[in-house]
């Protein structure tokens, strides 16, 4: 059996007296490409807001890597190798698109309290950047602020800083959202090849079914705070529970 | 060579401001030392002690986007540091500048590490409410020995070579090499891999926490190095004004540092410079025209400055360049 990454254990987030997750329990193995997908405010988002450390969890576990990350402050995640790509797009807007992922490279190595020489002087962060622009089809685009980028190269600059990071665990929270439908199987192209034959593990939230199918190991269905199925794509085609409440309807 | 290539502008302004006196000297036909020439020395030497000043908030402000309220307690602090450690204990002028360092450093780093436990307003509020503390310290009579309380500390002994008054021209060069000094150090260390954080916080902490940064480190350290530099603005404007009262820690004097930063362009760094300027000359020539009613005058100045140009006169210029 493979080693398990990632475990939440009964994990609950209640915003007043709304569980918008509700006792989750998901175990996701090394090198998998996990889908997770559901209804809007399924609590998708709230899930990966917990394991991320950006909300704390109000019951429950997050394990990675066989210890307890629960309620860890937010700047240690990416340290662990958990990167994160956000629903909405969340850059540094004043930034060059070239910048905003060197800052992510320039966070996980020594020299971010060296005051005295100028950050363009270090190489390896800017070298490091341009490779994960290039990965995603940005790097024409380095030197623009990423207030300026258009929506799709704002979602592939998301991808970009996360890359950065060198996350072995990666979140990507509907990477594609508002893309440009003809620029979608392109982006999930690239995010399948992220993988890179099992050394990196993903977990995706994505609502176009068909694509999700397409690329991933297993998927998780999430329906009002809860798991509601979890199997291989054709587990997840096939099962009667997912059809009502799911896939019926889209 | 690339230095002086990419710094033409700035190099071309500080050989005029280097020229100035002698060039006015000539121009009146009055000696350097008197008259209009020295008048002119001691207002510029005012523009550059208020431009350090401006640029130590521009880093905590415009930079990393921290808005403090308090700013005035460094200024005022490095100002009494200075003129007791004078007058009282007989210092010399480097010792004075170390302890001007080392008594900033110590507060800001206090301060900071338990305000910026709190963010956005309540940050603001709580650095209220250290300055309020070290300015009724300062007028409380209890110290009056030392600090002058409400009269202020009067009379503090500059050093011969440095005096405002008998060797202005001495003291507008060495203010002068101070203001440039600090805005080559704060421009360094803004374009350095720390400073880069700095502006990450300003755009988005959440997300600059995300990548993996402990942005409250990088903000005490804007804060330590921001009062550091305030103080030393603090102690050149003792030295200027041979005297230190309360009022260089009260709430005006941190509404100076925003007006300033805002009217030259937050973040900008030379934008404060800018804004020292524009302050101090501005405000020279309304209270000549208008008499003490001129903070009146010049809040409509500021207003129309804020309404046509929202990112301050070189943020304003800069994003105009960009777009055409
Ligand atoms: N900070 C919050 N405070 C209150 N309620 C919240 C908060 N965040 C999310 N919710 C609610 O929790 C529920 C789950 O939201 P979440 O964003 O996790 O859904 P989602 O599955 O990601 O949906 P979508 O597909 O639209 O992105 C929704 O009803 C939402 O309104
Ligand atoms: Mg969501």
């Amino acid at each position: 059996m493979q080693e398990v990454v990632l475990e939440t254990r009964g994990l609950v987030k209640a915003f007043g007296g709304f569980r918008a997750v509700d006792g989750v329990d998901l175990r996701v193995e090394q090198g998998e490409l996990r889908s997770i997908i559901g209804p809007n405010g399924a609590g998708k988002t709230t899930l990966f807001n917990c394991i991320s450390a950006t909300l704390k969890p109000t019951a429950g576990q997050v394990i990675y890597r066989g210890s307890d990350i629960t309620g860890l402050p937010l700047r240690r995640i990416a340290h662990l190798g958990i990167g994160r790509a956000f629903q909405i797009t969340n850059v540094f807007p004043s930034l060059s698109a070239l910048e905003n992922v060197r800052l992510a490279a320039q966070a996980l190595g020594g020299d971010s309290f060296r005051f005295w020489v100028p950050a363009t002087r270090l190489h390896g962060y800017i070298d490091k950047a341009m490779a994960c622009l290039a990965t995603v089809g940005l790097e024409g685009r380095a030197a623009f602020p990423a207030a300026a980028l258009s929506h799709g190269d704002k979602r592939k600059l998301e991808i970009a800083i996360l890359l950065a990071g060198d996350p072995r665990l990666l979140l990507l929270d509907e990477p594609a959202a508002g893309m440009a439908t003809e620029q979608v199987p392109e982006l999930m192209k690239t995010i399948a090849e992220l993988r890179r034959s099992g050394e990196r593990t993903l977990l995706l939230v994505e609502h176009n079914v068909n694509l999700v199918m397409a690329i991933s190991d297993r998927i998780t269905v999430m329906h009002q705070g809860r798991v509601l199925a979890e199997g291989t794509p054709a587990e997840i085609k096939a099962s009667e529970a997912v059809q009502n409440a799911y896939l019926g309807t889209s | 060579m690339r230095f002086l290539k990419s710094n033409a502008g700035g190099l071309a302004l500080v050989a005029a401001l280097i020229a100035f006196p002698f060039v006015l000297s000539l121009l009146t036909g009055e000696a350097l030392n008197t008259g209009t020439p020295k008048f002119w020395q001691g207002m510029l030497a005012q523009v550059f002690i208020l431009g350090v000043y401006a640029l130590s908030y521009d880093l905590l402000m415009g930079v990393t986007g921290v808005l403090s309220f308090g700013h005035a307690m460094f200024f005022g602090a490095g100002a009494y540091t200075a003129g007791i450690l004078l007058k009282y204990a007989h210092w010399g002028l480097l010792p004075v500048i170390a302890a001007v360092i080392v008594v900033t450093l110590v507060q800001s780093l206090l301060v900071g590490a338990l305000s910026l436990r709190v963010k956005g307003v309540y940050y603001a509020m709580v650095t209220l409410a250290f300055a309020q503390m070290f300015f009724i310290l300062a007028e409380a009579s209890d110290f009056r020995e030392y600090t002058g309380a409400e009269d202020g500390l009067q009379g503090i002994p500059v050093p011969a070579w440095l005096s405002p008054t008998h060797e202005r021209l001495t003291f507008y060069f060495v203010s002068l090499a101070f203001c440039v000094c600090v805005y080559l150090i704060v421009r360094r260390i803004v374009s350095s891999p720390t400073g880069r954080v700095l502006v990450a916080i300003r755009d988005n902490e959440q997300r600059a926490q995300t990548v993996g940064f402990n942005t409250f480190a990088f903000k005490l350290i804007a804060m330590a190095l921001s009062g550091v530099l305030a103080g030393l603005a603090g102690m050149m404007s003792a030295l200027w004004n041979l005297s230190a009262n309360a009022g260089m820690l009260s709430t005006g004097t941190t509404i100076n540092a925003l007006l300033m930063v805002i009217i030259g362009g937050a973040g900008t760094l030379s934008g404060s410079l800018l804004g020292a300027g524009f302050l101090q000359l501005v405000g020279y020539w309304l209270n000549d025209a208008f008499g003490p009613r001129w903070p009146l005058l010049f809040g409509l100045v500021y207003i129309v400055i804020v309404l046509f140009l929202p990112y301050g006169i070189i943020g304003t210029w800069r994003a105009r360049r960009r777009q055409g």
